[in-house]
């Protein structure tokens, strides 16, 4: 025991000399979580601050374009410019000045008119509503295109949602029209209401109740347990690199002639690591609870969850702390150990899904993020800040972490016995 | 004391072996020296003797005790001053010295005075509280050994203590390793410095290529080498005067 606080003193004043070290592994961390909370906060608020500025070509200027511009401009989303040319508009936005530009063909109302009228007409003949006229042929209407021209650099996922916006509002207008065409064969009076064209069936999302209260998640309550998360993960680096210099510097090879075990040497490490991770945890816990809405961000609730989330950093820290031993006694040089950890933890980000969620990744990916350790640590996170579950709700994840740990310090000890033992 | 028996050591990938069917026995408070060229093998076989190393074939004793069966016994019968300076560059000389001696089990206020004796012997109790990245390489080849002596080790394994020492220093730890040894320590060391060797030590063994070439008293040594006035020339008319570059 005396040698292991031993230890655990000398990692303290070595950590505690290296003040730009202490800097990087507070301050980074920090920075990180702000910023990336400040990029995807829009991206949870319903009413953005920031348009996107897009591009709308009307060759129409029908009641379809109309509807289509109101649609635009009611989704809050856009800051709709209107151009003449599809050329400029497409030049403008192959640029990279505009993220999109909709081009509206030529008599698009006209046309959709012309189609709903000739199939409504159709469907009431076959009735027999209406007297023969098969002795006129039917004109063939050509269907319309509504273009898109995206920024080569725009991401997959907003060209998706956008695709997605216009399909339903291109949707919604066919069904009005059919509705309005059907009315005017039927009725005479075009007051009359004969169509409900109100959807009938409507979506409501129920969200999970505390003290009868809706827990409402946004964007600080997702990414402060990712990144934070991350952060922690991050210590593998200079973690790493503290024990790879100690094998340059030599201090090693005395500690390898002295009456210890390297476990004890580890585990001084891991103490003092321990409580660096905890703190990292506490500062971004403050940034969440403080700083955030001093900038317009949402608060971050950690309401009743405090001791929870404890457990949950503590477990996070021990298996990136194992991961971290493990690299430390393999890698030879710090050119090994710091790529090599800063990627890795990186990896294991993605495949834990810290920055895309598990269940939009391909089988195989979704597969390997459930031997990512970040993958149970954001899992525990979740369940405490989002599903707030209870102990037991965490203690699959916190038991693999753990496991992790023993299995990577293990790994770490059996492979420096093999190496150096005598 | 130290027993050696047909201690050989080849490293992956060389050609040749580095320390080959090597015997030597070193007695109780002895000051034993290993003398060389470079790559000669005495680094090689101090670091077998330390458990840094495995050997390849043969075996050792120390105290009749071996790594494989008294492995705790034996490091805390030992001490070693690695050639490097083995040091936390951003801990202050007390701060790194009270660090290595808790490795041994020391604490408290004995391991506190045990430090500030040694500092006091190799006149360093001045910086106690000074970064080793201020000290000069003399300061800190001191600090080396204090490092290595704090357990009173029964034997004290020496690769190079004087190389890169101002002859102040050099006198120093010398003085100071006459007196650990006239307390009962075996002292085995490496020098490149002959005149030194000479005075210091009671026997030395000189090996090359891995090989013993000869072993016993300084003095004796001289007298039985024809034409040769001090140790330097035993060394020069066995081991050649050709260059010992290796890649």
């Amino acid at each position: 025991m005396h040698k292991l606080m031993a230890s655990a003193y000398k990692e303290f004043l070595l950590l505690i000399r290296d003040i730009g070290g202490i800097a990087i592994l507070f301050i980074m961390p920090l920075v990180l979580i702000v910023t990336i909370t400040l990029i995807q906060d829009s991206t949870f608020k319903t009413v953005s601050d920031a348009k996107i500025p897009i591009l709308v070509v009307n060759n129409d200027n029908g009641n379809v374009s109309e509807t289509i511009l109101k649609g635009l401009g009611e989704s809050n989303a856009f800051e709709v410019n209107i151009k003449e040319s599809e050329d400029v508009a497409k030049d403008l936005v192959f640029k990279g000045k505009y993220q999109l530009a909709i081009i509206i063909p030529e008599n698009l109302s006209s046309g959709l008119e012309q189609k709903v009228t000739q199939n409504v007409d159709g469907i009431i003949e076959k009735f027999g509503f209406e007297e023969d006229t098969d002795s006129l042929p039917k004109e063939t209407i050509k269907s319309k295109e509504v273009k898109l021209y995206f920024d080569p650099a725009t991401q997959m996922t907003f060209k998706s949602s956008v695709k997605n916006g216009i399909d339903k509002m291109v949707a919604e207008i066919e069904t009005k029209s059919i509705y309005k065409a059907f009315q005017e064969q039927i009725s005479d009076d075009p007051t009359e209401v004969i169509f409900e064209t109100e959807n009938f069936i409507t979506f409501k999302e129920i969200l999970p109740k505390e003290n009868n209260k809706e827990i409402i998640p946004n964007s600080v309550q997702h990414n402060v347990p990712a990144w934070t998360l991350f952060a922690i993960f991050f210590i593998i680096v200079p973690l790493s690199i503290n024990i790879v210099k100690e094998k340059s510097q030599g201090t090693f090879v005395r500690l390898r002639t002295n009456p210890v075990s390297y476990a004890t040497v580890l585990g001084g490490k891991t103490l003092i690591y321990l409580v660096v991770c905890l703190i990292q945890f506490v500062l971004m816990l403050l940034v969440g609870v403080y700083l955030f809405p001093a900038i317009g961000l949402p608060t971050l609730d950690v309401s009743g969850r405090l001791p929870l989330l404890f457990v949950v950093a503590i477990f996070a820290g021990l298996a990136a702390i194992g991961l971290g031993l493990l690299l430390g006694t393999i890698a030879k040089t710090q050119e090994q150990s710091a790529p090599f950890g800063a990627t890795f933890v990186v990896i294991l980000a993605a495949l834990g899904g810290v920055w895309v969620p598990v269940f939009v990744m391909p089988k195989l990916m979704q597969t390997l993020s459930n031997i990512s350790p970040m993958n149970w640590g954001l899992n525990a996170f979740y369940d405490v800040f989002l599903r707030h579950g209870s102990l037991l709700d965490i203690l699959p994840e916190i038991s693999l972490l753990f496991l992790f740990f023993l299995a990577t310090t293990f790994i770490a000890i059996v492979y420096n016995e093999k190496k150096n033992t005598v | 004391m130290i027993k050696i028996e047909q201690i050989s050591k080849k490293y992956k990938g060389a050609d040749n072996y580095s320390v080959s069917d090597l015997d030597l026995f070193i007695n109780e408070k002895e000051i034993f020296g290993l003398l060389g060229p470079n790559g000669a093998g005495k680094t090689t076989l101090i670091s077998i003797l330390c458990s840094l190393i495995k050997p390849t074939s043969g075996s050792f004793s120390i105290n009749d005790l071996t790594y494989q069966k008294n492995k705790n016994q034996l490091k805390q019968l030992i001490g070693i001053v690695p050639q490097e300076y083995a040091l936390y560059p951003s801990l202050t000389a007390f701060e790194n010295l009270k660090y290595f001696g808790s490795m041994y089990g020391l604490k408290g206020k004995s391991l506190d005075e045990k430090i500030n004796n040694a500092l006091e012997h190799l006149g360093l109790l001045a910086f106690a509280h000074k970064k080793i990245d201020t000290f000069s390489g003399g300061m800190k080849r001191r600090i080396n050994l204090i490092a290595s002596i704090l357990h009173n080790p029964k034997v004290l394994f020496l690769d190079e203590p004087t190389v890169g020492v101002d002859v102040q220093s050099k006198n120093v730890i010398i003085e100071f390793l006459q007196q650990l040894n006239k307390n009962g320590t075996t002292i085995i060391y490496t020098s490149h410095h002959l005149n030194e060797a000479e005075l210091f030590c009671t026997r030395v063994a000189i090996i090359d290529h891995g090989k013993l070439i000869i072993k016993g008293k300084p003095k004796e040594l001289i007298d039985n080498s024809e034409g040769s006035h001090n140790l330097e020339d035993v060394f020069i008319s066995l081991t050649g005067k050709a260059l010992r570059d290796h890649a």
